[in-house]
């Protein structure tokens, strides 16, 4: 089976979370300017995008959000997909308060069974051992 | 603002083909500007300005400049995606009004088609070098009409707007492109199903390629190309047919970002400062070119550049107003659009051909009077990263 387009190294903003998800961890960042108004980071930077502060905590999520929007690929051209039958591509607004692209699975048929608004869990798609995970959502 | 009148555009092509094989870009790029200098009555040494988005050929604006044989005073790689375009006519214009340039060039090629780029269904290559971007985004698989899917699917639930409503901008723009003899060789050459006008169930019914966008709400990939010639008023005075103003111009990004609204594009920006600097409004508009990627792309631009209220896009195209020969509202897209003429990548350019041929009469869907017009573009991602620009026109 072709592999999906792998996150590709060294690419020092995003390895940090890439690296967590080895431990099953969906990772975000926040500011530490105390005068930042707006401390969250994502996707993932060494700076902070809102203040232009340069430090950032990291921070793990509970996996936790609901679909802000989703789109269901009939046609992909991409090995790796193409075989897949229609898949569902999301951005998932987590309660931590980042929104991420994702895909929401589990469900028999994604057209109907997902919805905009739908709580929705972290499942990670494993693609063997001590490799990264990808995170992924299904309904809670 | 006062309205100025300091630059306008003089001459313009557009490449015939959509299907070019054993043409390349930088051909194509070389035969629309002598046809665009041609028809403005200006010789090629009286280029001193080149703008050029760099990504034919990976050639940028010192490349084509060597090519083309131009020893320009100003160059602009200027590279936004689809409204690159109207970008750099901003940009030309402000800097010949500024007295720095006088005659300025925006050349256009592309031979997607001819190359078999699946640009919307093709998913991410992983290769090149590393990106947050790529490494955020692309093992989820999102193809590229995905990504205006995803925003579709918002306006509908966050507005109501029903695949009826959003198969209008499919329809006006099919209605069209039939008049135009390019378009339909474009959609014979293209081998489209049906190269006929259509109705909002025939794109209800073509084939869902990433819910909830359709067949018929889609771009076509094709090959094509085109030039701009843009220049002074005085250049303007002694230019072989009747200058057409740049009047307005403003450019604006918008992201993806936490807690955002994904069906406001960056046109909520810039759409409100370029009619502030034309001193028009957006009920004085003729004729409106918007970038027609996706059904969506235009819906979210009518509502952002403020024809309807946000949310209200859907009641808006669905009026009967929006084709050539109807009134109530600018027509839209009279060139037949990115949806049924042409499409090779970044449209941009062809919205200011087909405003340019409006302002100047010589439309093959023709706004009778016509006097201004919007060009507004959209590069980049509507769902993600993206660029929009309108460019307003008028008639001399």
């Amino acid at each position: 089976m072709t592999l999906r387009p792998q996150p590709r190294f060294p690419e020092p903003d995003t390895e940090p979370f890439w690296e967590a998800t080895k431990e099953r961890n969906l990772v975000y960042q926040t500011c530490d300017n105390p005068d930042c108004t707006d401390k969250l980071i994502f996707y993932p930077r060494a700076h902070c995008n809102s203040c232009g502060g340069l430090k950032t905590t990291w921070n793990t999520s509970k996996g936790e959000g609901v679909v802000y929007t989703y789109s269901v690929v009939m046609q992909s051209r991409h090995p790796a997909f193409k075989d897949l039958g229609p898949y569902a591509v999301a951005y998932v607004d987590l309660d931590e308060g980042f929104r991420m692209m994702t895909n929401v699975i589990n469900v028999d048929n994604p057209i109907d069974d997902i919805q905009i608004g739908m709580k929705v869990k972290l499942v990670w798609q494993e693609q063997g051992e001590g490799e990264i995970a990808l995170p992924m959502f299904e309904p809670a | 603002m006062a309205q100025t009148r300091e630059a306008a555009i003089v001459g313009i092509h557009e490449y015939p083909l959509r299907v070019a094989p054993g043409v390349s870009a930088l051909q194509i790029k070389a035969a629309s500007a002598s046809k665009a200098l041609e028809d403005a009555g200006i010789s090629w040494q009286d280029v001193d300005a080149v703008y050029d988005t760099g990504s034919h050929q990976n050639i940028g604006g010192l490349g084509i400049s060597e090519y083309l044989g131009l020893n320009p005073r100003l160059i602009d790689n200027t590279s936004v995606g689809g409204t690159s375009y109207e970008f750099q006519a901003h940009h030309a214009a402000t800097m010949i009004a500024s007295g720095k340039a006088n005659v300025a060039l925006l050349t256009y090629g592309s031979t997607a088609h001819s190359d078999r780029r699946a640009i919307g269904t093709a998913g991410a290559t992983g290769q090149g070098s590393p990106t947050p971007f790529n490494n955020m985004e692309d093992p989820w698989g999102m193809t590229l009409i995905s990504g205006y899917g995803m925003v579709k699917a918002r306006h509908m639930h966050q507005y109501g707007t029903t695949n009826e409503q959003f198969a209008e901008i499919s329809v006006a723009t099919r209605y069209h492109a039939m008049r135009n003899p390019e378009a339909v060789k474009a959609m014979t050459a293209l081998e489209f199903v049906g190269v006929n006008e259509i109705t909002t169930q025939d794109v209800l019914d073509s084939r869902m390629i990433a819910w909830p966008l359709h067949l018929l709400e889609c771009c076509m990939v094709s090959d094509g190309g085109g030039a701009v010639v843009i220049a002074s008023k005085e250049v303007a005075k002694n230019c072989k047919k009747s200058p057409v103003w740049i009047i307005g111009g403003a450019e604006a990004t918008k992201y993806r970002e936490n807690g955002g609204d994904i069906t406001v594009s960056a046109g909520a920006q810039s759409g409100p400062r370029a009619f502030e600097d034309a001193g028009v409004s957006p009920n004085e508009i003729d004729v409106l070119m918007a970038y027609d990627s996706f059904s969506i792309t235009v819906m979210c631009l009518i509502e952002d550049l403020g024809f309807c209220k946000k949310g209200e896009g859907g009641d808006y195209v669905s009026q009967g107003i929006l084709k050539f020969d109807q009134k109530g509202g600018p027509a839209l897209n009279t060139d037949g659009g990115g949806l049924s003429s042409n499409h090779p990548g970044e449209r941009g350019i062809f919205l200011l051909l087909e405003a340019t041929r409006q302002m100047r009469g010589e439309s093959t869907s023709q706004v009778d009077g016509a006097k201004l017009a919007v060009a507004v573009g959209n590069g980049g991602q509507l769902g993600a990263r993206h660029a929009t620009s309108p460019t307003i026109l008028a008639a001399d």
